[in-house]
C-alpha cells in the first residue's frame, strides 16, 4: 500500500490534517489511489475512497471495524463509562433512541417550530444581524434538548448551556490522537466547560428535588434518571453520569444540524435563483395560513434538494473513522488489525463519475429522474451509509425543513460580508463555521 | 400479478414510518430494532399505503417485489 509523501518523522501528517484536511484526503486519493495511507503521530490510517472501497467500509460490522477506539477525543467530552466505553452490542441498543421513532416526529416538528419562533421573537423589522454560528448553535441546543430529553429540561436552559457546549465541541483538536489530555488551551476550555455543564445540571436537579413533582405527562428523561435507585437506596446515576449521557445524546445532532442550517442559508444567498424557488415553495405551502404540518414538511422537494446539495458540498463530518479488528484485503491492499481505517465524506462527494459538474451547487441533481443521491449510495454519504447510516438522519432533515419553513415565511436575509468569505474552520475534528459569519435580516413585505 | 413486500434487515433501523402509514401491514415492537411485517401480501386495496411506506422509509429498507405468478394446474 502506498503511504502519502510528506510525513513528519514525529507527528506524521497531523499538521496537514489540522491545516487542510480536505486537501490531505484528496491527496491520498490522487497520489495513492482508492486505498492509501497517511500517518497521525505513529498511527497508520488507511484512507479508502471510491464507491467499491466505500461499500466495503460501510458494510463492515462493528466487530470488524470498531468505532469506539477511533474517536479518542470524545472520551473527555462524554466522560468515562458513556457510549464508547460500552461493547458494540450494547452500543447499538443505546444508539437506538426511542425519541427518534416516527410516531414522535409530528410532535418534534411542532416543538422545533416553537423554538424557532422563540428565537426570532423580538427581532426588529429591519436592520438586525445574527452570527450564523452562534445563532444556529443556540437554536439547536434548544431543539435537541427539547426533543431528545424533554420540554421540562429544555425550559431550564438558557444561552449559558449553548456557550459551554460550544467549548466542548471546540475541544476536539486532532492532537488527541497523540494525547487526549495534552496541556493546550482548547482542552483546558473543554474540561472547564464539562465541569460548568455538570454544575448547570446539578442546579436543575436541586430545583427539582426541592420543588413539587411534575404532572405525569410533563415528566422528562431527567425526572426518569433521577428516580432510579440502587437496591441500597442510593441514586443509580450521579450528576456527572447524567450530564455525560445528555452531552452524548445531543452531540451527534448538534454541530451537524447547526452547521448545515448555516451553510444552507449561505448557499441560498449565493444562488438567488435557488432561494427564489425555495421561497416560492414555502409560500405555496403557507398560503392557507395553517401551521406547519408534518405532511407539508415531507413534500418540499426544492427545499429538500437545497439541503441535500448543501450536505454534499459542506458535509458536517468530513472523515469517518474506525479501527480494524481483523486482517482485510481491499482491492488488493492488505489492512492489518490495529490500523485505523477512514472514509472521506468530502472526497466521496466530489467524485466526478458520481456527480455531474461536481464542484457546482446544483440542487436539481436530486430532482425528477436524476436522483444522484440514490444513484450513488456509496458516494453520497453525508449520513454515512448501509448499516451505519445515521439513525438521526430523518429527524435532522425534518428539523432543517421546519427551521427554514419558519424562517423564510416571514424574513429575508442578506450577507454582510463577501459571499465567498464564509468558510469553515477545519482546525478541530468538529468542523464549525469560521467567524465572522454574520447575515442581516429584514421582515418580508407582505 | 401479485406483489410481495421485502424488507432489508441490515438497512432497517426501526424508525416506524411504515407502521404510521400502514399499521395493519407493519408493526414495530416496543424495543425491536427492526420492523415486523404482519402481512407480506396484503390486498390490492392496501397498495397505496404500502407504496407510501416504501417512499418515505428513511433508510430505503423496503421494496415491493412484483412477481408474475405462473398459472399452474
Amino acid at each position: 500500500m502506498k503511504t502519502l509523501a510528506g510525513a513528519d518523522p514525529e507527528s506524521g501528517h497531523l499538521d496537514e490534517l489540522k491545516r487542510d484536511p480536505i486537501g490531505l484526503m484528496q491527496r491520498v486519493r490522487d497520489e495513492c489511489g482508492d486505498v492509501g495511507m497517511f500517518l497521525l503521530g505513529d498511527r497508520e490510517v488507511v484512507l479508502v475512497s471510491g464507491p467499491e472501497a466505500n461499500e466495503w467500509f460501510f458494510r463492515a460490522t462493528e466487530e470488524e471495524l470498531d468505532q469506539a477506539e477511533a474517536y479518542p477525543f470524545m472520551t473527555p467530552i462524554f466522560g468515562e463509562g458513556v457510549v464508547f466505553d460500552a461493547p458494540p452490542e450494547r452500543r447499538r441498543e443505546m444508539l437506538h433512541n426511542q425519541a427518534l421513532r416516527d410516531k414522535f416526529m409530528r410532535g418534534h416538528a411542532t416543538t422545533i417550530v416553537a423554538e424557532v419562533d422563540g428565537m426570532i421573537e423580538g427581532w426588529p423589522d429591519e436592520g438586525g444581524e445574527i452570527d450564523l454560528l452562534d445563532w444556529f448553535a443556540e437554536l439547536t441546543i434548544y431543539t435537541s434538548s427539547a426533543c431528545l430529553i424533554g420540554k421540562r429540561f429544555r425550559d431550564s436552559l438558557d444561552g449559558r448551556f449553548a456557550r459551554l457546549y460550544h467549548d466542548l465541541e471546540q475541544g476536539t483538536d486532532p492532537i488527541a490522537y497523540v494525547d487526549p489530555y495534552a496541556d493546550i488551551e482548547s482542552f483546558r476550555k473543554r474540561d472547564a466547560a464539562r465541569i460548568g455543564l455538570v454544575e448547570l445540571v446539578q442546579a436543575i436537579m436541586h430545583d427539582r428535588a426541592a420543588g413539587d413533582p411534575p404532572e405525569r405527562d410533563e415528566r422528562d428523561m431527567l425526572d426518569l434518571l433521577m428516580s432510579i435507585d440502587n437496591p441500597d437506596g442510593t441514586k443509580r446515576f450521579s450528576v456527572d453520569e447524567i450530564t455525560g449521557m445528555f452531552i452524548s445524546m445531543m452531540f451527534a445532532g448538534h454541530h451537524t444540524t447547526s452547521g448545515t442550517a448555516a451553510w444552507t442559508l449561505i448557499e441560498l444567498l449565493r444562488h438567488p435563483d435557488e432561494m427564489a424557488a425555495v421561497i416560492a415553495e414555502v409560500d405555496a405551502l403557507m398560503v392557507s395560513g395553517e401551521e406547519v404540518s408534518y405532511q407539508a414538511l415531507r413534500e418540499t422537494p426544492r427545499l429538500e434538494a437545497a439541503l441535500k446539495e448543501t450536505l454534499r458540498l459542506h458535509p458536517p463530518l468530513i472523515i469517518l473513522l474506525r479501527v480494524a479488528k481483523e486482517r482485510f484485503e481491499v482491492q488488493g491492499e492488505v489492512i492489518e488489525p490495529g490500523q485505523m481505517v477512514a472514509a472521506s465524506v468530502t472526497v466521496s462527494h466530489h467524485l466526478a463519475e458520481a456527480f455531474a459538474d461536481e464542484a457546482r451547487f446544483d440542487p436539481s441533481r436530486y430532482l425528477d429522474d436524476r436522483q444522484e443521491d440514490l444513484e450513488n449510495p456509496w458516494s453520497w454519504i453525508p449520513f454515512g451509509a448501509g448499516r451505519h447510516r445515521c439513525v438521526g438522519a430523518a429527524f435532522a432533515l425534518m428539523q432543517l425543513k421546519a427551521i427554514f419553513l419558519t424562517l423564510l415565511r416571514d424574513w429575508e436575509f442578506e450577507a454582510t460580508q463577501p459571499l465567498e468569505s464564509y468558510r469553515n474552520d477545519h482546525s478541530k475534528m468538529v468542523v464549525q463555521l469560521a467567524q465572522p459569519c454574520d447575515v442581516r435580516y429584514r421582515r418580508r413585505s407582505s | 400479478m401479485t406483489w410481495v413486500i421485502k424488507v432489508d434487515d441490515v438497512l432497517c433501523q426501526g424508525h416506524g414510518v411504515c407502521e404510521s402509514e400502514a399499521p395493519d401491514v407493519f408493526t414495530l415492537a416496543p424495543k425491536a430494532r427492526t420492523v415486523t411485517i404482519l402481512d407480506a401480501q396484503p390486498a390490492d386495496s392496501r397498495r397505496a399505503a404500502v407504496d407510501a411506506a416504501v417512499k418515505y422509509c428513511p433508510t430505503h429498507a423496503l421494496a415491493v417485489d412484483e412477481t408474475r405468478i405462473e398459472e399452474t394446474d
